[in-house]
Order: C-alpha cells, then structure tokens, then sequence
C-alpha cells in the first residue's frame, strides 16, 4: 500500500498538470519573496511622506506603488508573503509532529486507548478553535510563537486521524512482528518503523494543512490580532488595503491577488497529490 | 435511535463544559486588568471596582460565580459597554447576524446542489472543469478577499450596489454582503455534490436502474439524488461554523452591527467579559447545530445509529 501510495504520488507529481503548474508557481512566489526585497533599494518598514499612495509605475522605480504611509508596496508585499509563507511553515510542522505522534500511538496502541484518545479528537473536533484562537490574541501580547503554536494546535486532528487509520493497517505487517519479536520496544516501533512508513502520505496531507494554516493566520492579521506594525502579512496588507480602497485601489488588488494566488496553488497541489495517493478520498474537511 | 440520541447529547455536555472552561482560564490568564488603560485610580477605588466586579476573589469562586450565572443565562456586565450586560449586548446583535446566515446557507444549497449535480453528470466535459475551477477558486480565496473586491468592483467602481450597511435601508444592502458570505459554501456545496454525486452513479443500484432502461432525469431524480445528498448532511456542521467565521469579517467590512462585528470590536476593546461571553455562545450554538445534524443524519442513515 505504502510503495504504491509513494509511487503514485511520484507518478502525479511528475504526470499531472496542475500539479506541476501549482508547484512552479510556488516555488516562483517563494523564491521572489525571498531574494526580492534584496533587489530593491527600498525596505519594507520606512515611511516617506513626500510619496504617499503612489500608483505602481516603471519609471519612478515603485513596481506596486506605496501606502498611506509612503512605504514601497513592493517590498512590503514580498515580506509580507514571506511572513504568511513562514508563519503557515511552521504551523503545520507544529501540527504534523502533534498530529503523527498522537494517530500513531493511538493506532498502535489499540483497544481501549485507542477509542480514547480518538474520542478526544472527536470532541475536540465540535470546538470552535478559531474563536479560542480569537480569544488567546486578545488576551496575551501578540507574539509570532503564540500565532505558530495557536493554529498548529488547531490543524493537527485530520493530521491524527489519517496517521491512525494508517497505522491501524501497518502494525499488522510482518516487518512489525519481526520487530516485536525481536523484543524492541513499542515506542521504538512506534517512531523508529511505523512512522517513517506514514511518510508518503503525511507530506501530502501537510499540503493540504499549509493553506488553511494561511487562512487563519491572514484572518488573525485580518483583524488586526495577528502580526503586528511593521511587520506585515499578506492579511494584514489585505486589510490596510481595505481601508484605502476607494483612494488606492492597488493597496487592495496587490496583496489580495498574492494570497489568492499562492492559496490556490497550494490547494491544486494538494489537491492533485491526495487524488494520487487516494483516488478515494473526497475533500471533506473543512476548518475554519 | 433512543440510545444514539441520548449518547450523542451526553457528550456534548463535557464539551461544551470544555470550551468555558478554557476560555475563563484564558482571560483570566491574561496579563494586567479590565480597567489598566483608564487613568490610575486611587488605591481605593482600584479596591472598590475589583470588589464590585469580583475580581478580588479567588480563581475556582471566580469560575463558581461565572458557571452558576452561566446557567440562569446571565453572561455577566460588560466592562466597556458600561450600563449593559453581556446578555443584552448578544441580544441585540443576533437577529441581524442570524438572518444573514440562515440566508447564506440556504443560497449555498440552492445554487450548489444542482451545480454539483451538474458537474458530475457532465464529468470531465468543459462544463464540469468549468463548475470545479470556479468551486476551487471560492474554496481557496478567503471570505476576507472576496468581500472587498465586490465592493470595490460592484460598489466603488460601477456604482451598483451600496458599499456599505449604514445609510442605505433598502434590502439591496442585504445583497453584497449575502453574496460574499455565501460564495465559499456554495463553492463547498458544489464539491461536496459532484464527489458524491459521481460515486452514487457509479453504484450497483444505479446501473440496475439503467439496465431497466430508465432515463437519466429519472434515475438522479429517483435513485441517486438521496445517497448523493447524504454526505451533504453532514457537511452542514462545518459549514455553519464557517459561516460563523465569515460573518465576523463581512461584518466588520460592511459595517454590519451583528454579533460578529460585536465580537471583533470587544476583542480591540479588550472587553474580556463580553469576548469570553460571545465565545461561550458561538461554541454553544455550533456545538447545539452539531448535535442537531448528528441527529439528523442518524435519522436518515440508519448505518450511524448501528454501528
């Protein structure tokens, strides 16, 4: 199943268009928010009153134009792509290593620890995390580990769930018996063989978290509860546009576009994966 | 059906229980008072305002006083809105918020089930890569991102329709806002359908259907539509905490005084007793709306209630 799950990614990661079309483009926007900013002579935190709300023009050297505050749009875009790159990164690391080891103890352990802990999930699955999420901003000093932390936390239940189902049909195979009777113990069988087997699956799966970490963390940023001045995200950028919409219509098409773009790229690719690795499995979840 | 019922609404219950209790302890967690950004007060009425909110008690009576008021339906003061209780305040903004969202949900189904039925009846033409690249682009822009470019395109730039909720009472000023929350859940709605859609189709009982020489119309009328739609069932859980979430930012965009914008507002406020009681209500509305699909569902699927 598991050599059949890699190559079958593999087929549709070099076979599949929008797989392919998806990827180039991330890879595009992920390089230009990286090297970018080091091409232009402007930073992203430096206002400049004398070019308040400029348009984008080739000639003044202001490719997206600047902000209420004379900022270059540019620069501050690609940083804020960076950040919302980052911050999503992270988040879904925090909920693959949280997700991973909870499915895969739960799948290997069985029985009644396992309809324990999966009880848990599904209780936690009611919460409304977004609004919790809501509230630990409100409450603390807004910080980029609490923003990580607070939607890793959110991500990682699919992440389990998928980890023990796959378990469930692992731990019967004949290479964890051998290990068994070896006498090498469960938590070593757990994170030394079961795990580096989930692989092919999991990454395709991250894929699928990476959107929907951006989401929340632009919604946060959206709100004005997420990264703070001057630093910058691709919500944040989204919101300060709103407000200058009518006298700048730039400061809004600019960062929205960006996050539209790497949005649907991300969810092409781990679309295309997921109905490699699993033609049977219908896009069902959704949280937000 | 008696025991699944009474099953599944026991363990809302330690839920529901779970949500208060982590929100108290995060405002309460949380660094300085309700009251630091007013100017200092002397140490005695700093005193008298802590004892007359309760704050000088400790942590479990605090949570006692919360969790015995919490049952009677009383939320607490709110500590910016002064003269009025959190209760009122929720009050006051649901009906708007509600209307909205049952409006959203209802435009979801209408426009998404016969896209998705389409879809999947034309599977793999222009039509359905059409439907699907439309449903996938809803799906991946944000509610936060739709919303301001239809005002700036419809409202802004053509003039069409009002930008914004206040000065403006005809029901037109329903219809961007409406549209923008509905968009991602239709996109949903059309998915969900076609996947389901395509899958009943392929089934034994739809080719014996066929094999007896029934048309098309009748056989997704007749045979497929009801598996297709089940999964539909329990989607609707999610999407209406979705719902929830986007109707915080229309809100906020379009200036609409409905319980999301109540939620953002007492957030920047820091009015923590009005956040953790808006908190306390979305978690218990979506947790009731949960429980009522589960039920829904083990009406329809009687594989759920015996598993």
């Amino acid at each position: 199943m598991n050599d059949f799950a890699r190559a079958a990614a593999f087929r549709g990661l070099t076979g599949g268009t929008s797989i392919r079309v998806s990827l180039a483009i991330l890879l595009v926007v992920t390089a230009v928010a990286l090297l970018g900013p080091f091409l232009s002579p402007n930073d992203y935190f430096s206002t400049n009153f004398d070019q308040r709300l400029e348009a984008p023009s080739l000639q003044e050297g202001q490719l997206f134009g600047t902000d209420d505050l004379g900022r270059d749009l540019f620069v501050r875009s690609l940083a804020g792509t960076r950040v919302t790159l980052l911050v999503a990164v992270v988040a879904s690391l925090v909920s693959l290593v949280i997700g991973v080891a909870y499915g895969a103890i739960a799948g290997y352990a069985g029985g009644k620890v396992d309809a324990l802990m999966m009880r848990v999930v599904d209780a936690l699955y009611a919460l409304p995390f977004v609004f919790l999420v809501i509230l630990l901003m409100v409450a603390f000093e807004r910080n980029f580990l609490l923003i990580f932390v607070a939607i890793g936390a959110i991500n990682w239940l699919d992440m389990a769930r998928i980890v023990r189902g796959q378990t469930l049909s692992l731990k019967r195979r004949e290479f964890v018996d051998a290990a068994r009777l070896c006498g090498v113990p469960p938590v070593k069988i757990v994170f030394r063989h079961i795990v580096p087997n989930l692989l092919g699956v999991v990454v395709v799966y991250v894929t699928l978290t990476i959107p929907q970490a951006i989401l929340v963390e632009s919604f946060l940023s959206f709100l004005g509860l997420g990264v703070q001045e001057p630093q910058t995200s691709l919500g944040a950028l989204v919101n300060d546009g709103v407000a200058q919409m009518e006298r700048a219509p730039w400061m809004l098409l600019i960062p929205a576009t960006l996050l539209a773009i790497i949005l649907l790229a991300f969810n092409f690719l781990g679309d295309g994966l997921r109905d490699a690795v699993d033609p049977r499995q219908q896009a069902r979840q959704q949280r937000l | 059906m008696l025991r699944f019922a009474l099953l599944r609404i026991l363990s809302a219950i330690p839920t529901l229980l779970l949500v208060v209790v982590l929100a108290f302890l995060m405002v309460h967690a949380a660094p300085g008072g309700p009251f630091d950004d007013e100017r200092v007060l002397p140490p005695e009425s700093a005193k008298n305002l802590e004892a007359a909110y309760h704050l000088d008690e400790s942590l479990p009576r605090q949570f006692a006083r919360y969790l015995s008021g919490l049952v009677r339906g009383d939320l607490g003061p709110s500590y910016h809105y002064r003269d009025y209780s959190v209760a009122e305040l929720i009050a006051a903004a649901l009906p708007v918020s509600l209307a909205l969202g049952l409006l959203a949900m209802s435009a979801a189904l209408t426009v998404g089930i016969p896209a998705g039925i389409v879809a999947a009846l034309k599977r793999n033409t222009v039509v359905d890569r059409l439907i699907s690249g439309i449903a996938m682009t809803g799906i991946s822009v944000p509610v936060f991102v739709v919303a301001p470019l239809l005002v700036l395109w419809l409202a802004v730039k053509l003039r069409w329709l009002p930008a914004s909720w206040t000065g403006d009472t005809s029901g037109w000023r329903f219809l961007l806002p409406l549209v923008a929350l509905a968009l991602p859940q239709i996109a949903y709605v059309t998915r969900l359908t076609r996947g389901s859609m395509i899958e009943a189709l392929g089934s034994d009982f739809v080719r014996t259907a066929r094999a007896q020489g029934l048309g098309t119309r009748s056989i997704v009328r007749y045979h497929a539509l009801k598996p297709a739609l089940l999964p539909l069932v329990s989607y609707l859980g999610p999407a209406i905490a979705a719902v929830f979430t986007g109707a915080v930012v229309v809100e906020t965009i379009f200036g609409i005084p409905g319980l999301g914008q109540l939620f953002v507002r007492s957030g920047l406020n820091r009015d923590y007793t009005l956040v953790l009681g808006i908190v306390i209500f979305y978690a218990a509305l979506i947790i009731v709306l949960n429980l009522l699909v589960d039920l829904l569902y083990g009406i329809l699927d009687p594989r759920v209630r015996h598993p």
